[in-house]
Protein backbone atom coordinates (compact mmCIF):
# COMPACT_ATOMS: atom_id res chain seq x y z
CA UNK A 1 0.00 0.00 0.00
CA UNK A 2 2.02 2.91 -1.28
CA UNK A 3 -0.41 5.54 0.08
CA UNK A 4 0.42 4.24 3.74
CA UNK A 5 3.80 6.98 3.52
CA UNK A 6 1.81 9.53 2.44
CA UNK A 7 -0.59 8.80 5.21
CA UNK A 8 2.04 9.15 7.91
CA UNK A 9 3.59 12.07 6.16
CA UNK A 10 -0.01 14.06 6.52
CA UNK A 11 -0.23 13.05 10.17
CA UNK A 12 2.89 14.09 11.26
CA UNK A 13 2.63 16.84 10.21
CA UNK A 14 -0.72 18.11 11.11
CA UNK A 15 0.38 17.36 14.58
CA UNK A 16 1.38 19.98 16.68
CA UNK A 17 3.39 17.53 18.85
CA UNK A 18 5.81 14.84 17.99
CA UNK A 19 3.49 12.10 16.99
CA UNK A 20 4.22 8.76 18.37
CA UNK A 21 4.64 5.43 16.47
CA UNK A 22 1.73 3.73 18.71
CA UNK A 23 -0.85 6.96 17.37
CA UNK A 24 -0.57 6.35 14.09
CA UNK A 25 -0.62 2.35 14.41
CA UNK A 26 -4.16 3.54 16.09
CA UNK A 27 -5.03 5.77 13.39
CA UNK A 28 -3.60 3.35 10.81
CA UNK A 29 -5.78 0.41 12.64
CA UNK A 30 -5.51 -1.72 9.39
CA UNK A 31 -2.05 -1.59 8.69
CA UNK A 32 0.71 -3.67 10.32
CA UNK A 33 3.16 -1.70 12.63
CA UNK A 34 6.00 -3.52 10.94
CA UNK A 35 4.76 -1.88 7.49
CA UNK A 36 4.32 1.57 9.08
CA UNK A 37 7.63 1.24 11.07
CA UNK A 38 9.16 0.71 7.57
CA UNK A 39 7.33 3.57 5.58
CA UNK A 40 8.12 6.03 8.65
CA UNK A 41 12.16 5.24 7.99
CA UNK A 42 11.46 5.77 4.13
CA UNK A 43 9.94 9.16 4.89
CA UNK A 44 12.85 9.81 7.59
CA UNK A 45 15.57 8.84 4.75
CA UNK A 46 13.61 10.66 1.71
CA UNK A 47 13.91 13.33 4.09
CA UNK A 48 17.41 13.14 4.54
CA UNK A 49 18.15 12.79 1.01
CA UNK A 50 16.54 15.65 -0.09
CA UNK A 51 18.89 18.04 1.93
CA UNK A 52 15.59 20.35 1.77
CA UNK A 53 15.09 22.67 4.62
CA UNK A 54 13.07 20.48 6.86
CA UNK A 55 13.93 17.43 8.34
CA UNK A 56 12.18 14.11 10.03
CA UNK A 57 13.51 13.87 13.25
CA UNK A 58 12.60 11.51 15.89
CA UNK A 59 12.26 13.37 19.58
CA UNK A 60 10.73 13.05 22.51
CA UNK A 61 9.27 9.35 21.06
CA UNK A 62 7.53 10.45 18.12
CA UNK A 63 8.12 12.01 15.23
CA UNK A 64 8.11 15.48 14.26
CA UNK A 65 8.99 18.23 11.29
CA UNK A 66 12.25 20.31 12.08
CA UNK A 67 14.29 23.19 10.29
CA UNK A 68 17.73 22.05 9.95
CA UNK A 69 19.93 23.81 12.24
CA UNK A 70 22.06 24.88 9.47
CA UNK A 71 19.01 27.29 8.53
CA UNK A 72 18.46 28.48 11.97
CA UNK A 73 20.63 32.06 11.28
CA UNK A 74 17.53 32.46 8.49
CA UNK A 75 14.35 31.01 10.57
CA UNK A 76 15.33 32.86 13.45
CA UNK A 77 14.92 36.25 11.66
CA UNK A 78 11.08 34.84 11.25
CA UNK A 79 10.50 34.07 14.36
CA UNK A 80 9.97 36.35 17.53
CA UNK A 81 10.43 34.17 20.33
CA UNK A 82 13.26 33.72 22.10
CA UNK A 83 15.66 31.00 22.14
CA UNK A 84 15.49 29.14 25.96
CA UNK A 85 18.65 30.35 27.54
CA UNK A 86 20.61 28.85 30.61
CA UNK A 87 22.40 29.83 32.93
CA UNK A 88 25.77 27.23 32.62
CA UNK A 89 24.57 26.83 36.78
CA UNK A 90 20.81 25.82 35.11
CA UNK A 91 22.72 23.84 32.44
CA UNK A 92 24.54 21.78 34.89
CA UNK A 93 21.85 21.18 37.04
CA UNK A 94 19.52 19.72 34.30
CA UNK A 95 22.56 17.64 33.48
CA UNK A 96 22.60 16.26 36.77
CA UNK A 97 19.18 15.30 36.83
CA UNK A 98 19.05 14.16 33.40
CA UNK A 99 21.85 11.73 33.98
CA UNK A 100 20.81 10.84 37.16
CA UNK A 101 17.29 11.18 37.78
CA UNK A 102 15.25 10.28 39.76
CA UNK A 103 17.26 12.41 42.08
CA UNK A 104 16.59 14.69 45.38
CA UNK A 105 18.32 17.90 45.85
CA UNK A 106 20.79 17.32 48.31
CA UNK A 107 22.20 14.58 45.75
CA UNK A 108 22.30 17.45 43.22
CA UNK A 109 24.27 19.30 45.55
CA UNK A 110 26.75 17.31 46.35
CA UNK A 111 27.72 17.10 43.29
CA UNK A 112 27.91 20.50 42.12
CA UNK A 113 29.16 21.17 45.49
CA UNK A 114 26.78 24.63 45.76
CA UNK A 115 23.17 25.50 46.77
CA UNK A 116 21.32 24.77 43.60
CA UNK A 117 17.53 26.01 44.99
CA UNK A 118 17.38 28.66 41.91
CA UNK A 119 18.39 26.63 39.17
CA UNK A 120 15.82 24.14 40.46
CA UNK A 121 13.22 26.33 40.83
CA UNK A 122 14.36 28.36 37.11
CA UNK A 123 14.47 24.39 35.58
CA UNK A 124 10.74 23.64 37.29
CA UNK A 125 8.96 27.10 35.66
CA UNK A 126 10.69 26.39 32.43
CA UNK A 127 9.11 22.80 32.52
CA UNK A 128 11.98 21.50 31.84
CA UNK A 129 12.22 18.97 35.02
CA UNK A 130 9.34 18.26 36.99
CA UNK A 131 8.95 16.81 40.76
CA UNK A 132 8.33 12.85 40.10
CA UNK A 133 7.63 12.24 44.19
CA UNK A 134 8.79 12.07 47.20
CA UNK A 135 11.48 9.71 48.50
CA UNK A 136 11.05 7.90 51.58
CA UNK A 137 13.51 8.84 54.04
CA UNK A 138 13.51 11.48 56.46
CA UNK A 139 12.13 14.44 55.29
CA UNK A 140 10.86 13.01 52.39
CA UNK A 141 12.47 15.49 49.91
CA UNK A 142 11.23 16.03 46.45
CA UNK A 143 11.90 13.63 44.22
CA UNK A 144 12.92 15.66 40.41
CA UNK A 145 13.03 14.29 37.09
CA UNK A 146 12.96 15.53 33.76
CA UNK A 147 9.94 16.52 31.11
CA UNK A 148 8.72 15.51 27.61
CA UNK A 149 9.69 19.13 26.84
CA UNK A 150 13.29 18.97 28.23
CA UNK A 151 13.54 16.31 25.12
CA UNK A 152 11.56 17.82 22.75
CA UNK A 153 13.63 21.24 23.39
CA UNK A 154 16.67 19.28 23.75
CA UNK A 155 16.34 17.26 20.36
CA UNK A 156 16.53 13.35 21.70
CA UNK A 157 14.18 10.56 21.48
CA UNK A 158 14.11 9.20 24.89
CA UNK A 159 16.72 9.41 27.74
CA UNK A 160 18.24 6.47 26.40
CA UNK A 161 19.47 9.09 23.67
CA UNK A 162 21.30 10.91 25.99
CA UNK A 163 24.86 11.28 25.06
CA UNK A 164 27.19 8.18 26.97
CA UNK A 165 29.28 9.70 28.86
CA UNK A 166 32.26 7.02 29.70
CA UNK A 167 33.43 8.31 32.90
CA UNK A 168 29.47 9.01 34.06
CA UNK A 169 29.15 5.20 33.37
CA UNK A 170 32.16 4.27 35.53
CA UNK A 171 30.70 6.22 38.27
CA UNK A 172 27.44 4.52 37.91
CA UNK A 173 29.06 1.07 38.13
CA UNK A 174 30.83 2.26 41.61
CA UNK A 175 27.44 3.81 42.64
CA UNK A 176 25.53 0.42 41.85
CA UNK A 177 28.04 -1.49 43.81
CA UNK A 178 27.93 1.05 46.87
CA UNK A 179 24.00 0.72 46.47
CA UNK A 180 23.73 -2.92 46.36
CA UNK A 181 25.26 -3.18 49.58
CA UNK A 182 23.38 -0.67 51.18
CA UNK A 183 19.33 -1.97 51.51
CA UNK A 184 17.75 0.01 49.47
CA UNK A 185 15.76 2.88 49.08
CA UNK A 186 12.34 2.70 48.17
CA UNK A 187 10.50 5.53 46.22
CA UNK A 188 7.01 6.20 47.20
CA UNK A 189 5.63 6.64 43.65
CA UNK A 190 7.04 5.15 40.40
CA UNK A 191 8.40 6.78 37.69
CA UNK A 192 6.99 6.82 34.54
CA UNK A 193 8.86 6.15 31.77
CA UNK A 194 9.77 8.35 29.55
CA UNK B 1 27.24 46.20 51.15
CA UNK B 2 27.13 49.19 48.14
CA UNK B 3 26.34 48.50 44.36
CA UNK B 4 30.14 48.47 43.34
CA UNK B 5 30.64 44.78 46.00
CA UNK B 6 26.91 43.48 44.93
CA UNK B 7 28.41 43.71 41.02
CA UNK B 8 31.90 42.07 42.19
CA UNK B 9 30.21 39.39 43.98
CA UNK B 10 27.73 38.51 41.29
CA UNK B 11 31.08 38.44 38.89
CA UNK B 12 32.98 35.42 41.57
CA UNK B 13 29.93 33.75 41.28
CA UNK B 14 29.98 33.37 37.51
CA UNK B 15 33.30 32.13 37.53
CA UNK B 16 33.47 29.70 39.79
CA UNK B 17 30.35 27.74 40.82
CA UNK B 18 31.76 26.74 44.51
CA UNK B 19 34.29 24.95 45.63
CA UNK B 20 34.06 22.43 43.52
CA UNK B 21 34.53 24.67 40.67
CA UNK B 22 37.43 26.34 41.92
CA UNK B 23 39.78 23.56 42.93
CA UNK B 24 38.54 22.11 38.90
CA UNK B 25 40.25 25.31 38.11
CA UNK B 26 43.41 25.61 39.73
CA UNK B 27 44.01 21.49 38.81
CA UNK B 28 43.65 22.88 35.18
CA UNK B 29 45.75 26.22 35.77
CA UNK B 30 48.76 23.65 37.31
CA UNK B 31 48.39 21.36 34.75
CA UNK B 32 47.24 18.54 37.39
CA UNK B 33 46.96 14.84 37.39
CA UNK B 34 43.37 14.89 38.92
CA UNK B 35 44.22 11.09 40.24
CA UNK B 36 47.12 12.71 41.75
CA UNK B 37 46.43 15.89 43.30
CA UNK B 38 49.31 17.24 45.06
CA UNK B 39 47.89 17.89 48.05
CA UNK B 40 49.87 20.27 49.52
CA UNK B 41 50.28 22.79 46.48
CA UNK B 42 47.01 23.18 45.78
CA UNK B 43 45.83 23.48 49.51
CA UNK B 44 48.07 26.39 49.67
CA UNK B 45 46.58 27.89 46.15
CA UNK B 46 42.97 27.34 47.74
CA UNK B 47 43.81 29.23 50.74
CA UNK B 48 45.51 32.21 49.21
CA UNK B 49 42.25 32.58 47.03
CA UNK B 50 39.97 32.46 49.83
CA UNK B 51 42.21 34.88 51.46
CA UNK B 52 41.68 37.30 48.27
CA UNK B 53 37.85 36.85 48.35
CA UNK B 54 37.87 38.46 51.68
CA UNK B 55 40.45 40.79 50.66
CA UNK B 56 37.82 42.00 48.70
CA UNK B 57 35.42 41.90 51.34
CA UNK B 58 32.83 39.39 49.85
CA UNK B 59 30.55 37.29 50.91
CA UNK B 60 32.42 33.74 50.95
CA UNK B 61 30.38 30.77 51.40
CA UNK B 62 29.96 28.24 53.98
CA UNK B 63 30.78 25.49 51.49
CA UNK B 64 34.37 27.51 50.72
CA UNK B 65 35.10 27.17 54.09
CA UNK B 66 33.88 23.46 54.35
CA UNK B 67 36.34 22.83 51.63
CA UNK B 68 39.48 24.50 53.29
CA UNK B 69 38.90 22.40 56.44
CA UNK B 70 38.40 19.03 53.73
CA UNK B 71 41.55 19.49 52.26
CA UNK B 72 43.50 20.51 55.33
CA UNK B 73 42.24 17.28 56.92
CA UNK B 74 43.80 15.00 53.87
CA UNK B 75 46.43 17.22 54.15
CA UNK B 76 47.29 16.46 57.59
CA UNK B 77 46.35 12.50 56.90
CA UNK B 78 49.07 12.64 54.12
CA UNK B 79 52.03 14.05 56.28
CA UNK B 80 51.08 10.60 58.22
CA UNK B 81 53.67 7.87 58.30
CA UNK B 82 52.33 4.98 56.77
CA UNK B 83 52.58 1.64 59.30
CA UNK B 84 54.92 -0.24 57.68
CA UNK B 85 52.98 -3.29 57.79
CA UNK B 86 49.55 -1.98 56.73
CA UNK B 87 47.00 -4.12 58.63
CA UNK B 88 44.78 -3.13 56.20
CA UNK B 89 44.75 -1.65 53.20
CA UNK B 90 43.93 1.92 53.54
CA UNK B 91 42.39 4.26 50.81
CA UNK B 92 44.64 6.89 49.82
CA UNK B 93 42.81 10.24 51.60
CA UNK B 94 42.38 12.00 48.30
CA UNK B 95 39.88 9.69 46.97
CA UNK B 96 36.82 10.68 48.03
CA UNK B 97 37.99 14.32 46.46
CA UNK B 98 38.97 12.88 43.77
CA UNK B 99 35.63 11.27 42.87
CA UNK B 100 33.86 14.21 43.49
CA UNK B 101 35.88 16.31 41.46
CA UNK B 102 35.67 13.78 38.91
CA UNK B 103 31.57 13.69 39.03
CA UNK B 104 31.45 17.44 39.46
CA UNK B 105 34.07 17.67 35.99
CA UNK B 106 31.92 14.67 33.89
CA UNK B 107 28.65 16.97 35.13
CA UNK B 108 30.11 20.00 34.08
CA UNK B 109 30.67 18.48 30.13
CA UNK B 110 27.67 16.97 30.07
CA UNK B 111 25.95 20.22 30.89
CA UNK B 112 28.14 21.90 27.84
CA UNK B 113 27.25 18.57 25.82
CA UNK B 114 23.77 19.17 26.24
CA UNK B 115 24.15 22.82 25.33
CA UNK B 116 25.77 21.97 21.78
CA UNK B 117 22.62 20.26 21.21
CA UNK B 118 20.57 21.62 17.82
CA UNK B 119 17.87 23.37 20.64
CA UNK B 120 14.42 23.76 19.68
CA UNK B 121 13.82 27.73 18.93
CA UNK B 122 17.49 27.91 18.35
CA UNK B 123 18.71 25.75 16.33
CA UNK B 124 15.34 24.05 15.15
CA UNK B 125 12.11 25.22 14.89
CA UNK B 126 8.96 23.37 14.58
CA UNK B 127 6.00 24.04 12.23
CA UNK B 128 4.02 24.68 15.56
CA UNK B 129 6.11 27.39 17.04
CA UNK B 130 3.94 26.51 20.15
CA UNK B 131 4.67 23.84 22.58
CA UNK B 132 1.96 21.57 23.55
CA UNK B 133 1.63 23.27 26.81
CA UNK B 134 1.35 26.81 25.72
CA UNK B 135 -1.62 26.14 22.61
CA UNK B 136 -3.52 24.60 25.37
CA UNK B 137 -3.45 29.25 26.71
CA UNK B 138 -4.36 30.35 23.13
CA UNK B 139 -7.66 30.45 22.09
CA UNK B 140 -8.75 28.94 19.26
CA UNK B 141 -9.56 31.47 16.48
CA UNK B 142 -12.95 30.70 14.89
CA UNK B 143 -12.87 30.91 11.26
CA UNK B 144 -16.79 30.90 10.80
CA UNK B 145 -18.70 33.84 10.20
CA UNK B 146 -19.41 35.83 13.02
CA UNK B 147 -22.23 38.48 14.27
CA UNK B 148 -21.35 42.03 13.95
CA UNK B 149 -21.95 44.52 16.64
CA UNK B 150 -23.08 47.84 15.65
CA UNK B 151 -20.00 49.37 16.99
CA UNK B 152 -18.12 47.50 14.27
CA UNK B 153 -20.65 48.70 11.79
CA UNK B 154 -19.85 52.29 12.87
CA UNK B 155 -16.17 51.07 12.70
CA UNK B 156 -16.59 50.31 8.90
CA UNK B 157 -18.85 53.38 8.62
CA UNK B 158 -16.22 55.95 9.44
CA UNK B 159 -13.38 53.99 7.38
CA UNK B 160 -15.38 55.37 4.39
CA UNK B 161 -16.03 58.33 5.49
CA UNK B 162 -12.26 59.11 6.14
CA UNK B 163 -11.58 57.49 2.70
CA UNK B 164 -13.73 59.74 0.59
CA UNK B 165 -12.60 62.97 -1.24
CA UNK B 166 -13.05 65.82 1.00
CA UNK B 167 -14.25 68.18 -1.85
CA UNK B 168 -16.90 66.06 -2.44
CA UNK B 169 -17.92 66.03 0.90
CA UNK B 170 -18.30 69.61 0.85
CA UNK B 171 -20.67 69.48 -2.22
CA UNK B 172 -24.29 70.54 -1.90
CA UNK B 173 -26.61 68.14 -2.72
CA UNK B 174 -30.04 68.96 -3.13
CA UNK B 175 -31.42 65.71 -4.47
CA UNK B 176 -34.23 65.06 -1.73
CA UNK B 177 -33.94 61.39 0.23
CA UNK B 178 -35.38 59.25 2.98
CA UNK B 179 -35.07 56.75 4.62
CA UNK B 180 -37.63 54.56 3.37
CA UNK B 181 -36.20 55.05 -0.44
CA UNK B 182 -32.85 53.75 1.08
CA UNK B 183 -34.12 51.06 3.09
CA UNK B 184 -35.94 49.78 -0.49
CA UNK B 185 -33.29 50.29 -2.48
CA UNK B 186 -30.61 48.06 -0.12
CA UNK B 187 -33.55 45.09 -0.07
CA UNK B 188 -33.67 45.30 -4.10
CA UNK B 189 -30.10 45.18 -4.39
CA UNK B 190 -29.77 42.01 -1.74
CA UNK B 191 -32.19 40.44 -3.68
CA UNK B 192 -30.39 40.62 -6.53
CA UNK B 193 -27.07 39.71 -4.77
CA UNK B 194 -28.17 37.65 -2.16
CA UNK B 195 -24.89 39.54 -0.12
CA UNK B 196 -23.20 42.81 -0.28
CA UNK B 197 -20.47 44.19 1.72
CA UNK B 198 -21.24 47.62 3.52
CA UNK B 199 -18.51 48.82 1.03
CA UNK B 200 -20.69 47.70 -1.94
CA UNK B 201 -23.30 50.11 -0.58
CA UNK B 202 -21.73 52.61 -0.06
CA UNK B 203 -19.20 52.65 -3.14
CA UNK B 204 -21.80 55.26 -5.42
CA UNK B 205 -22.94 56.98 -2.46
CA UNK B 206 -20.14 59.82 -1.80
CA UNK B 207 -21.80 62.36 -0.11
CA UNK B 208 -22.28 62.93 3.50
CA UNK B 209 -26.16 62.51 3.27
CA UNK B 210 -26.21 59.37 1.67
CA UNK B 211 -23.66 57.57 3.80
CA UNK B 212 -25.38 58.66 6.93
CA UNK B 213 -28.55 57.82 5.42
CA UNK B 214 -27.37 54.30 4.10
CA UNK B 215 -25.69 53.98 7.42
CA UNK B 216 -29.35 54.20 8.98
CA UNK B 217 -30.91 51.94 6.92
CA UNK B 218 -28.75 49.29 8.09
CA UNK B 219 -29.44 49.66 11.46
CA UNK B 220 -33.03 49.75 11.01
CA UNK B 221 -33.13 46.80 8.60
CA UNK B 222 -30.63 45.26 11.51
CA UNK B 223 -33.27 46.33 14.21
CA UNK B 224 -36.35 45.09 11.98
CA UNK B 225 -34.25 42.11 11.63
CA UNK B 226 -34.90 41.94 7.31
CA UNK B 227 -30.76 41.69 7.22
CA UNK B 228 -27.73 40.35 9.12
CA UNK B 229 -24.57 41.29 9.24
CA UNK B 230 -21.72 39.49 9.41
CA UNK B 231 -17.71 39.48 9.13
CA UNK B 232 -14.85 36.84 9.41
CA UNK B 233 -12.86 38.50 11.36
CA UNK B 234 -12.73 41.30 13.52
CA UNK B 235 -11.82 44.47 11.06
CA UNK B 236 -12.85 42.11 8.57
CA UNK B 237 -15.27 42.69 5.82
CA UNK B 238 -18.57 43.24 6.88
CA UNK B 239 -20.90 41.30 4.75
CA UNK B 240 -24.36 42.13 4.89
CA UNK B 241 -27.34 39.14 4.19
CA UNK B 242 -30.99 39.29 3.87
CA UNK B 243 -32.24 37.78 6.95
CA UNK B 244 -34.75 35.35 5.86
CA UNK B 245 -33.60 33.39 2.79
CA UNK B 246 -35.65 34.25 -0.20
Amino acid sequence: MENVKAVIEALIFASDAPLALEKICIILSGVEKSEIKEALEKLVLEYNERQGGISLQEVAGGFQFRTRPELSPWVKKLKSTKPHSLSPAAMETLAIVAYKQPIVKSEIESIRGVDVGAPLKGLLDKKLIRIVGRKDVPGKPIIYGTTRKFLEVFNLKDLLDLPNLRELKELNQQQELVEQEIAEEDITEDIPNL
Amino acid sequence: MDNEQTINYAIKLDIFEGPLDLLLYLIKKNEIDIYNIPIALVTEQYLQYLKMIKALNLDLAGEYLVMASTLIHIKSRMLLPVPEEPEEEEEDPRAELVRQLIEHKTFKEAALNLGERPLLERDVFTRAALLPEEVENTTTDEEELMEVSVFELIEAFHRIVSQIDKKELMEIDLEKLSLTDIINEIMEQLSLTKSLTFEDLLRERKDRRRIIYTFLALLELIKLRMIKAYQTSVFGVIRIFPAVES
